[in-house]
């Protein structure tokens, strides 16, 4: 969830160029050695983890390794890693995978090397319990990844909006304002009264998947049945958001579309559901806007929404060189500094009581304390369990709430094209 | 036309030829004995089978055998990610008819192929019908017609997905200025079929008006002297003369651009923003094309490519009844004079 708008436009041309020429994908095999000794090896992200210093860092310490980034946009990110996996070529050394793809690979753990057998059982202590057994497989006898960031949740206001409506900027004050989900629509009632012309969210499929992060039990029981007719936080989570689109408080915005990006410079919403690596996006979009942005805490109590594995492809010929430098790049001093620079949060544990870290303010959210407001939120999250179509699941439901917005549906016309639609995906 | 054209060069030399084309020369035949004659027959006989062989070569490797092959998998349950195919006869076919997303589909293809092409060739007509005339800076206005479809498909849906913006978008600032108020283009099946339309309509007029006027360049000119004498409207001289005399490149305009319009992909995914609504065309389908039907299924979700197999199949088909239909129709083009 970190593409810049740039590139993924790049990634997505590329793609469609590809197939309207009726071509077949198809891309050299990962790493290659030559005579020199000299390893290349390949690095598949999906927009920017902030890796660019540290692989300077690396290449400085190992002269023998060069290291290739090659960026795509979110989704195609995905789908392509499949089917590379799935054709045993084209895939890179070193790979990310979101937190809504995992299950689906860790299905198929032979497709990828073994991590344990590369040195990672040794290092179960350094990451969050559940960051680590989201990447094992089922029998938990092959471990596809090492974890890179989670996504403890905040939510992001405008001060400026807050204050011409009339409504609290303190963020202890703010966050007092909406222990849980009702709350916060009773709150984008009072916003909506008291403004004109501007929205209290920027998109409602956001609201719902955030309500559903924070259930202990998501769209999928563990014997990977999507349960999202019958899981009463799913429905609660649906009719909650129904109620807020009917006010009138979404800006209908799609994350990560141009629209979407240019709405955080004209401040359009007031809100915005902030996982930690979400404040990277906001000063990106909006470097104007400094100083207007501040973080409070998310209603209705901690969850995780976004956060990344590296994983190593079975294809790449580079094992114990990629091994190294995921290792390396998931050790807890080169995550403190991507947190440094992006605001992608550590899913290491030891530096949740580090200062360097929970002392970190950024100056662009009013000096927020989000060192501090991170880690408490992220010290809270229950893991949830993560179905194998976990991504697609959320964006279907995310399409029926959009076709309320869009005024093709009524609710119930929505959430029953919503369930028939989860029915052909399973 | 209804009268078979005045004899031109081509016919005269065929019917005065002093002697039958399959004979060599008096003076290789005599000279050089019926060996080499026997030789030159099978030279003439097989040759130009030769010089054709690569295209067809190439044609069966890239168009042929895929075909083929494309039948054979729409035939299987045929997953990416499984290593099993097993043979379904035509269950992919059944399911595909029974889907109403299909259909959809189908609909949605017909309607951006109506709004994208008719009023695109019709404008590419009047084009070449007033480049033709003498201009200044000729070359310049042939050149700039052509600009439009050097740039990328992939730029232009970029371009004009960002002037059709629904927050930011220049389209909607002008209506505004004008009072009309704002269009989610997006958001409606006709305002995005109209906008991808749009999208496709820019890209092409100029190459079809090329064209035309480089079809337009080989009718005689004295056909438009007489008809001025007789006191016939530019509009006229356009209807009577112009258009039943390109007839035969107004066909192959019309097939092409069908053949275009019932395959658009890249115009609509990229309209659509991101994520889900780029392969589904819209969080209701509202803009999903074929292709982007067959995408979704193929390279999406699950990597059924039997299924897509069957809809590339049904496409296929769909296209060359289109094409004939168009062919039928545009073949009824008359000479009025």
């Amino acid at each position: 969830m970190r593409a810049t708008r740039t590139r993924r436009t790049l990634a997505i041309g590329l793609a469609a160029g590809v197939l309207v020429a009726g071509a077949a994908a198809c891309s050299s095999d990962g790493g290659s050695g030559d005579d020199t000794g000299q390893t290349t090896l390949t690095i598949g992200l999906f927009g920017d983890f902030g890796f660019g210093p540290l692989y300077e860092e690396y290449m400085a310490m190992h002269p023998e390794i060069t290291i290739e980034e090659r960026i795509a946009e979110f989704a195609d990110h995905h789908t392509n890693l499949t089917q590379r996996l799935a054709t045993g070529s084209g895939a890179a050394d070193i790979e990310a995978v979101e937190v809504g793809f995992i299950s689906q690979f860790t299905a198929v753990p032979d497709r990828f090397h073994n991590l344990l057998e590369l040195g990672a059982d040794q290092l179960e202590d350094r990451w969050l319990d559940w960051k680590w057994q989201q990447a094992l497989s089922q029998d938990e006898s092959a471990l596809i990844g090492l974890g890179t960031d989670v996504g403890g949740m905040g939510v992001c206001y405008r001060t400026d909006l807050f204050e011409a409506a009339g409504l609290p900027i303190d963020r202890a004050e703010v966050s007092a304002l909406w222990p849980d989900w009702d709350d916060y629509v009773d709150v984008g009632r009072d916003y909506l009264a008291a403004t004109d012309g501007s929205f209290f969210f920027e998109s409602s499929g956001q609201m719902f998947r955030a309500m559903v992060e924070q259930a202990p039990v998501g769209v999928y029981d563990t014997e990977n049945n999507i349960i999202a007719e019958s899981n009463p936080a799913v429905t609660d989570a649906w009719d909650t958001t129904v109620e807020a689109i009917e006010a009138g408080m979404s800006n209908r915005l799609d994350a990560f579309t141009p629209e979407w990006t240019a709405a955080f410079g004209q401040g359009t919403f007031a809100t915005i559901i902030c996982p930690a690596w979400m404040t990277a996006y906001i000063e990106t979009n909006a470097p104007e806007a400094s100083g207007l942005w501040d973080v409070a805490a998310v209603p209705g109590g901690a969850g995780n929404m976004g956060g990344s594995h590296l994983v190593l492809p079975a294809q790449g010929d580079h094992p114990e060189e990629a091994y190294a430098l995921i290792e390396w790049l998931t050790a807890p001093e080169q995550q403190l500094k991507v947190f440094q620079e992006t605001g992608n949060f550590p899913s290491t544990p030891e530096l949740y009581d580090d200062p360097e870290m929970t002392g970190l303010r950024k100056e662009y959210f009013n000096n927020a304390p989000i060192g501090e407001i991170f880690t408490e939120s992220a010290l809270e999250i229950e893991p949830q369990y993560q179905g194998p179509l976990q991504g697609d699941v959320l964006a279907t439901i995310g399409q029926g709430l959009g076709r309320i917005e869009d005024g093709a549906q009524t609710p119930e016309e929505a959430w029953e094209q919503v369930l028939a639609d989860l029915e052909s995906l399973a | 036309m209804t009268t078979a054209p005045p004899t031109g060069p081509v016919g005269s030399i065929l019917e005065h030829s002093p002697r039958p084309v399959d004979q060599p020369p008096g003076e290789l035949r005599d000279r050089r004995g019926p060996g080499r004659w026997r030789l030159w027959r099978l030279d003439r006989a097989v040759s130009p089978y030769l010089y054709v062989t690569p295209f067809f070569l190439l044609f069966a490797a890239f168009g042929l055998f895929p075909l083929g092959y494309t039948a054979w998998v729409s035939m299987h349950d045929w997953s990416l990610l499984s290593d099993q195919h097993p043979f379904v006869g035509l269950a992919n076919y059944r399911e595909l008819v029974a889907d109403p997303y299909f259909w959809n589909a189908l609909k949605n293809t017909i309607s951006i192929l109506l709004l994208g092409t008719v009023p695109q060739l019709l404008l590419a007509l009047l084009l070449a019908n007033l480049l033709s005339r003498r201009l200044r800076g000729q070359s310049f206005f042939r050149m700039g017609m052509l600009l439009p479809n050097v740039a990328s498909v992939v730029a232009v849906a970029v371009i004009f997905s960002q002037l059709f913006g629904r927050d930011f978008g220049l389209i909607n600032w002008l209506l505004e200025q004008f009072g009309v108020g704002r269009i989610n283009w997006q958001a409606g099946t006709a305002s995005s079929h109209i906008a991808i339309a749009v999208m496709i309509t820019w890209k092409w007029t100029g190459y079809n008006a090329l064209i035309y006027l480089a079809a337009m360049q080989a009718v005689p000119g004295d056909l438009y002297e007489s008809a001025t004498l007789d006191g016939a409207s530019p509009l006229r001289q356009l209807r009577s003369i112009t258009i039943p005399m390109i007839r035969p490149t107004i066909i192959f305009t019309v097939i092409v651009s069908t053949i275009y319009g019932l395959q658009v992909f890249a115009e609509p995914q990229l309209f659509a923003g991101s994520g889900q609504d780029s392969v589904t065309g819209g969080a209701s389908r509202q803009f999903q094309t074929l292709t982007l039907y067959l995408y979704e299924h193929g390279f999406h979700r699950g990597f059924q490519f039997g299924y897509a197999a069957a809809t590339a199949w049904v496409m296929f088909g769909i296209i060359v009844l289109a094409a004939a239909a168009n062919y039928l129709l545009v073949r009824r083009i008359r000479s009025t004079t």
